[in-house]
C-alpha cells in the first residue's frame, strides 16, 4: 500500500515528469496535480469531457464556468470525494497527485484526503466546540497529545485569521459563530491536518462582502504554503484571488492559463464572452 | 330563491353535524383516557397509598404476592396473609371456617424487578441490533434489490401480532436452543419484537444528520466509521432515544410473548437468588403485565382480588411513565449539547 502521507513535502519537484507528455505543454516542471484526458459522468450522465490541467504548487487555481459546468465535479475528483455518491466514476483518464494516480487501488483514500483538504461551498463546522472542530482532523489521524493538539489549533486558527476572535472562546459551540467565522473555521480546521493541498468550492458563495473580502485575503495568505484550489461563481474573484484560471462551459475545460491573460486577452471567444458577462 | 335558501340551510346543518361529529369524536377519546387513568388512579390509589405515614404502601411494593387468610374470628373479620396466618395459628390453635384467595395479600415486588429486568434486557439487545442495523442500512448500504428485501422484511416483522412472536420464542428459543422458560428467551423475543420500530426510527435519525457533517470528516480524512461514530452518530442519538421510548413502553406492556418465554405465575425466589452467576439468565422471573393477567383470570375472583389487580395496573402505569421520564430527561440533555 502506497502511503501518501510518507510522501516526502518536496515531492512535486523529485517526481519525474511523465515521458507521454509534451514538454511544451508547460513552462515549470513544477506540478503538484495533474488531471490527463479525464471524462467523468454520474451514472450514464457524462459531466466531463477529456479535461487535461496542470495545476502548480504553492499557487491558487481558480475554475470558473457557469452553474453545471461540472468544475466542482472536477474539483471534488481531487480528493476522490465523489466516491461517496453512487454511480459516480471516472470513465477516462486519470488525476496524479505529485506523480502517483489517486484512482490506483493502492492508493489509500483516507490517506489522500488527509493530504487534500476540503472547504465546502456550505460552511459545514461540526455541533462541537470550537477546539474539537480544529482538534478533530488530529484526533482521528491519532495524535491525542494535549501540549500538540493545543499547539495546532492555536495555529491553524491564527493561519485562517481566526485566531484573535476566538481565543477567548475555543470551548463553545462552534455554531454560535457568525457565517465568515464558521467559514474560516473551516479552513482552519482544513489546515490544521497539514495538507498540500487545499480545495475550496466556492467557499464565499454564502457570505457577505466583508466576509469574503476576509477569506480571500486569507487564501492569498495561504499560497504560500498550500496548492489552493478555488472553485467560484464570482469572476472578479478569481480574477483577485487567483494565479492560474480554468474556465469550464459544459463539461470541458474550454481554455486554461494564467489568470492575467484568461481575462485580459483570452484566447477564446467563448472564454472572452463569459468574462465580460455576455452570458453565464 | 328558495331552492338556494333551503340548500344553504342544509350545508349549513351539514356543517354543524359534521363539526359536532367531530367535537364529540374527539371529547370520547378523552373521556375514555380520564375514566381510566382515575379508575386505576383512585382504586390502584388506595392499595398503594396509605392514609398513616409514610403514605405509601411499603408492604405492597417490597414483599412477593401471598395467599390471602379471610374468617371470622369473635365477631371480628381477620385478613391475615399466608405468613401472618401461620403465627396466628401457632398462637390460636383453633379451626376456623378460613376462605383463601391466591396473589391476593403480600405486594407484587419480584414483578417489578421481573418487568425491570425483561424491559432493559430486551432494549439493550434491541437497541444494538437495531442501531447496527439502522447504521447498515443508512451508511454503508447502497440501493438494490436486496435491501429492499431488507426493507420489506423489516416492515413485514413490524406488522407480526405480539403473541405470533411469543409462539415463535417458544418454539426457537425456549424448545429449539433449550433456554427454558427463560430472562434470555424473553429478552430476546421482546427484542425481535420491538427491533423493526427501533430500525426504522434509528434509519430516520441517522438521515437527519446533514450530509455535510458527513463529508467535512471524510474530507479531513477519517475513515468512514470514524465519520459515524464521531460524526453522526452521536447527533442521531437524540432521535434514537425518543423511538426507543415508545420501544420501551411496549416491551413492558406485552403480555403475550413473555407468557411462553419468560414469564412464571408465581415464584418464590428473587431474580438475584440464583445458585450459579450463569443461572441468572436461564430463570423465568415474574412479570408486571403477566401478574395482572393472572389476578384477573386465573383465579376466582371475589372483592378481595380487586386491590392486588388495580394496585398492580397502578405500579404498572407509574413503572412505564417513569422509563418513559427518563429516556426523555436522557435525550433532553444529550439534544441540548448540540443543535444546528
Amino acid at each position: 500500500m502506497v502511503s501518501l502521507l510518507e510522501m516526502p513535502q518536496t515531492l512535486p519537484q523529485q517526481v519525474p515528469r511523465q515521458n507521454d507528455r509534451p514538454v511544451e505543454e508547460t513552462e515549470s516542471a513544477e506540478i503538484m496535480i495533474d488531471v490527463r484526458d479525464l471524462d467523468f459522468a454520474y451514472g450514464g450522465n457524462k459531466v466531463l469531457h477529456n479535461v487535461s490541467l496542470d495545476i502548480p504548487p504553492q499557487a491558487v487555481t481558480a475554475f470558473i464556468g457557469p452553474s453545471g459546468c461540472g468544475k466542482t465535479t472536477l474539483l471534488r475528483c481531487i480528493n476522490r470525494m465523489n466516491d461517496l455518491i453512487e454511480g459516480a466514476r471516472i470513465t477516462r483518464g486519470a488525476i496524479h497527485l505529485g506523480g502517483i494516480d489517486i484512482n490506483a487501488p493502492q492508493v489509500d483514500v483516507v490517506d489522500l484526503r488527509r493530504r487534500v483538504g476540503m472547504v465546502f461551498q456550505k460552511s459545514n463546522p461540526f455541533p462541537k466546540s470550537v477546539y474539537e472542530n480544529i482538534s478533530y482532523g488530529l484526533r482521528i489521524a491519532g495524535v491525542n497529545k494535549r501540549s500538540r493538539i493545543d499547539e495546532a489549533v492555536e495555529k491553524s486558527l491564527r493561519g485562517a485569521a481566526l485566531w484573535d476572535e476566538v481565543k477567548d472562546r475555543l470551548g463553545e459551540g462552534a455554531l454560535g459563530l457568525s457565517g465568515g467565522q464558521q467559514q474560516r473555521l473551516c479552513i482552519a480546521r482544513a489546515l490544521a491536518v497539514e495538507p498540500d493541498v487545499v480545495l475550496m468550492d466556492e467557499p464565499c458563495s454564502a457570505l457577505d462582502p466583508i466576509a469574503t473580502a476576509k477569506i480571500e485575503e486569507l487564501i492569498h495568505e495561504l499560497k504560500r504554503r498550500y496548492t489552493m484550489v478555488i472553485v467560484t461563481h464570482n469572476m472578479q474573484q478569481a480574477g483577485r484571488v487567483s494565479d492560474h484560471t480554468g474556465f469550464f462551459y459544459l463539461g470541458k475545460l474550454i481554455e486554461f492559463g494564467p489568470t492575467t491573460k484568461i481575462f485580459t486577452n483570452p484566447s477564446e471567444r467563448r472564454t472572452e464572452d463569459y468574462i465580460t458577462g455576455r452570458f453565464g | 330563491m328558495i331552492a338556494a335558501a333551503s340548500n344553504r340551510r342544509r350545508s349549513q346543518f351539514l356543517e354543524s353535524a359534521l363539526f359536532w361529529a367531530f367535537r364529540i369524536a374527539t371529547y370520547f377519546v378523552l373521556l375514555c383516557a380520564t375514566y381510566i387513568f382515575l379508575d386505576i388512579g383512585i382504586k390502584g390509589g388506595r392499595t398503594v397509598f396509605t392514609r398513616t405515614a409514610p403514605f405509601v404502601n411499603l408492604k405492597f411494593l417490597s414483599e412477593p404476592p401471598q395467599t390471602l387468610y379471610v374468617f371470622d374470628y369473635q365477631g371480628k373479620k381477620m385478613e391475615l396473609s399466608d405468613r401472618e396466618f401461620r403465627d396466628w395459628k401457632t398462637t390460636h390453635k383453633e379451626d376456623v371456617d378460613v376462605t383463601s384467595v391466591s396473589y391476593s395479600a403480600g405486594g407484587i415486588w419480584p414483578c417489578i424487578v421481573g418487568t425491570a429486568l425483561l424491559v432493559i434486557g430486551s432494549m439493550t439487545l434491541a437497541l444494538f441490533i437495531g442501531i447496527s442495523c439502522a447504521i447498515y442500512l443508512s451508511e454503508y448500504s447502497r440501493d438494490g434489490r436486496f435491501i429492499r428485501l431488507i426493507r420489506i422484511a423489516i416492515l413485514n416483522l413490524a406488522g407480526v401480532p405480539s403473541i405470533v412472536f411469543g409462539l415463535f420464542g417458544f418454539g426457537l428459543f425456549v424448545i429449539f436452543f433449550g433456554w427454558n422458560v427463560s430472562l434470555l428467551s424473553g429478552w430476546f423475543t421482546l427484542g425481535l419484537m420491538v427491533l423493526p420500530a427501533i430500525i426504522t426510527a434509528s434509519e430516520e435519525s441517522l438521515r437527519a444528520v446533514p450530509q455535510g457533517l458527513r463529508e467535512g470528516s471524510l474530507a479531513l480524512g477519517a475513515t468512514k466509521w470514524q465519520t459515524i461514530r464521531k460524526n453522526v452518530l452521536p447527533y442521531a442519538l437524540p432521535g434514537i432515544l425518543t423511538s426507543s421510548i415508545l420501544g420501551i413502553a411496549r416491551v413492558a406492556g406485552e403480555t403475550a410473548p413473555i407468557m411462553f418465554t419468560a414469564a412464571y405465575a408465581m415464584r418464590d425466589e428473587m431474580p438475584w437468588q440464583v445458585s450459579h452467576w450463569t443461572n441468572f439468565f436461564f430463570q423465568g422471573v415474574m412479570a408486571l403485565p403477566y401478574h395482572i393477567y393472572v389476578v384477573s383470570s386465573k383465579i376466582p375472583q371475589n372483592e378481595y382480588t380487586e386491590r392486588v389487580q388495580y394496585g398492580t395496573a397502578f405500579v404498572f402505569l407509574a413503572v412505564v411513565m417513569l422509563i418513559a421520564l427518563t429516556s426523555i430527561l436522557l435525550r433532553e440533555r444529550q439534544r441540548r449539547r448540540l443543535s444546528w
